[in-house]
């Protein structure tokens, strides 16, 4: 149908039409695939979740719609109710409305350190692989040194350092991000540097700035991409892991990793009875697995489609 | 060999100073006051700050402060850890046993499940039990390991009554453990009850292992899954592999000899981060299980502000991925007539 479209403009098709084609290519096999459209319809319920949560959960303080709202202050939690679907977790925490907003949470962690280091990644590893010499040496070695580190416990310092809050435990998660897709992005550019066309897009005296942009972007991006929509999965289970440890979300916020760490003293019932606060453990992390899986199945298929060795065979 | 062994010791020289700025740069942003315990030795010192700040000139550059520190990391001196009541580098060789324990259990059931898997996988590509094992590691990659440990341990020792409990060691086996009897080798409890024959402390600590080794093998074998799944196809299509099945050999003999062999260079190459990855699931496994190594030590500083162990934890994990990973590639040297001739 897309091409159908392209046909009548003519002047458009000689330039996009490889692009077109990949386009279909990557569509049809999304679609052949049954475990990239269960991903896809993960996410998009999320998204829908994130969307609606005011209107499903209208938040009691309007003013700061990430409180959970509390429903006394015994520590024991409270099995699921018609008024609380889910339960209530130590403290009496509402678990049902913990998990919706804790949805919007997820997104923003998500998007935010994801679209961060995505933009961090690429020009520092442009600037890297098309400058070479003295300022590729430093900027690799910088990533080198980054890379020597465990992800979960340079944040958790990063953390200790900066202050326990949302904002800081992103910005751990950025600082710890960004290494990995300087490097992929350099090797990119190194590899298409050497193209003929950008070589004949030099010969033609457009500037630095634009070859980067119009030629070797679009050509180096895609296995970035691919980090990226696993990574979404990835840092929300890093931020979510913190919260863990106590060292994200402040008390209260509506968090998943925080909500699991409310629960963990609870995860052994009374004697006869041993499984009575199942759902305080379960429910909030449930939504975390499918969250995750959700981008972790889109970003395989994402890889199977675009990886030029496995494809076409 | 010579040349890459001392050129791969060249290497290594940037990736440690920039470990220690990223460090002293974390330590910068903490106040003077705070910065102080880094010096901190002996735990009287904490009640005269001011002496200390003064002492090591806390308010001078950061150059000046860069090399004071480092010449402190040096001789050996992170500070005094609050939360393990005794000086960083004492607390680490006393938290390391359980650490080690741990990994010792599971990083070679994570690269033999991960392994296995990606062969099959790979081997039957397409097919349902390709789709299966990749569910299961997709899933695994998914799952929060503080998660996982939760749910595991409400069923195993919620449900079935203390089956498989968290912690090291029973109350029974823990006592006995501590008494003068039993000789401490190597403080790692497994090895240990064997080399004083007693099997029922080991068998006490395998039921304690069992639960956070299996956390940690399920998160963390779909990394070398995958890796081996993709590596293992690559094989596959190789001319030596064509060779040997035209030759006359038989499928097992090519997919075991030939194929897997070269397909784990890769797997062997990224063990480093494995490792890395194994020590940031040590901090969660360690902390949900109330196994007291080194993760749980760690996790506890972070939420206690106790700043030298945090910083000892950076410095660490660093210092050790580079050796791991110069082990690896000097190995890795040794093996291959590539490297070890050219």
């Amino acid at each position: 149908m897309i091409s159908k479209i392209l046909k009548k403009k003519k002047g458009l098709k000689r330039n996009i039409e490889p692009q077109i084609k990949e386009l279909q290519f990557a569509l049809g096999r999304i679609r052949k695939s049954p475990l990239s459209v269960i991903g896809l319809c993960i996410i998009l319920v999320f998204v829908g979740i994130a969307l609606l949560a005011p209107f499903i959960c209208p938040p009691q303080h309007p003013h700061e719609p990430y409180r959970i709202p509390r429903y006394g202050y015994s520590m024991t939690p409270s099995p699921p109710s018609w008024e609380h679907p889910f339960g209530r977790t130590e403290g009496q925490y509402d678990i049902f409305y913990g998990v919706i907003w804790g949805t919007r949470t997820a997104f923003r962690i998500g998007f935010i350190v994801v679209g961060s280091i995505l933009v961090i990644g690429i020009v520092a590893g442009s600037v890297s692989g098309y400058y070479g010499g003295i300022i590729d040496e430093i900027v690799m070695r910088i990533v080198d040194t980054f890379m020597s580190l465990p992800t979960l416990i340079l944040a958790m310092a990063l953390v200790t350092a900066l202050g326990r809050n949302m904002d800081n435990v992103m910005l751990a998660l950025i600082v710890v991000g960004w290494p990995a897709y300087a490097r992929l992005m350099r090797g990119n550019i190194l590899s298409v540097r050497e193209q003929t066309y950008v070589e004949a897009a030099r010969a033609t005296g457009i500037s630095d700035f634009g070859i980067i942009f119009k030629h070797v972007l679009p050509n180096a991006i895609y296995p970035l991409l691919i980090m990226a929509s696993l990574d979404i999965g990835a840092m929300v289970l890093i931020a979510a892991a913190l919260s863990f440890l106590g060292l994200g979300a402040p008390v209260g916020y509506a968090d998943w990793g925080q909500m699991i760490s409310f629960a963990r003293n609870w995860i052994v019932g009374p004697p006869g009875n041993p499984l009575a606060y199942w759902y305080a453990v379960t429910i909030p992390g449930l939504f975390i697995v499918l969250f995750v899986l959700g981008w972790n199945l889109l970003g395989d298929a994402f890889r199977d489609i675009l990886d030029p060795k496995i494809r076409r065979k | 060999m010579v040349h890459y062994i001392f050129r791969r010791l060249l290497l290594i020289i940037p990736v440690l100073l920039g470990v220690s700025v990223i460090v002293f740069v974390l330590l910068l942003l903490f106040s003077p006051e705070q910065r102080a315990t880094v010096f901190v030795t002996d735990i009287r010192q904490l009640h005269n700050i001011q002496a200390v700040i003064k002492q090591h000139g806390l308010d001078a550059p950061f150059y000046v402060q860069y090399f004071r520190w480092i010449s402190q990391v040096f001789q050996g001196n992170l500070g005094w850890s609050k939360t393990a009541q005794r000086p960083v580098l004492e607390a680490f060789f006393y938290f390391l046993p359980t650490t080690a324990e741990l990994a010792l259990f599971s990083a070679p059931l994570i690269i033999f499940v991960g392994m296995h898997l990606g062969t099959i996988s790979a081997v039957h590509k397409d097919k349902p039990i390709d789709h299966v094992s990749r569910v299961f590691s997709i899933v695994g990659w998914s799952l929060p390991t503080f998660w996982l440990g939760l749910v595991l341990l409400m069923i195993f020792y919620g449900y079935f009554s203390g089956l498989l409990p968290p912690e090291e060691l029973g109350i029974k086996a823990s006592l006995f453990v501590k008494s003068q009897e039993f000789i401490r080798f190597t403080r790692i409890n497994t090895i240990d009850a064997l080399l004083n024959g007693k099997l029922w402390i080991f068998v006490d600590a395998l039921r304690h292992l069992l639960l956070p080794v299996v956390t940690l093998t399920v998160v963390n074998c779909a990394m070398v899954m995958r890796i081996m799944r993709s590596s293992m196809l690559e094989a596959l299509g190789k001319g030596y592999v064509m060779t040997a099945r035209a030759k006359g050999a038989d499928e097992k003999t090519v997919r075991t000899k030939h194929a897997r062999r070269n397909a784990m260079i890769p797997v062997v190459t990224v063990s480093g981060y494995i490792f890395a990855l194994l020590m940031s699931g040590m901090v969660i496994t360690e902390t949900i299980f109330n196994r007291k190594g080194l993760g749980w030590w760690w996790a506890n500083a972070a939420t206690q502000l106790d700043i030298p162990a945090v910083l000892g934890a950076v410095l660490f994990n660093g210092v050790l991925f580079v050796l791991t990973n110069l082990i690896v590639d000097l190995l890795y040297a040794y093996f291959d007539p590539r490297i070890r001739l050219g």
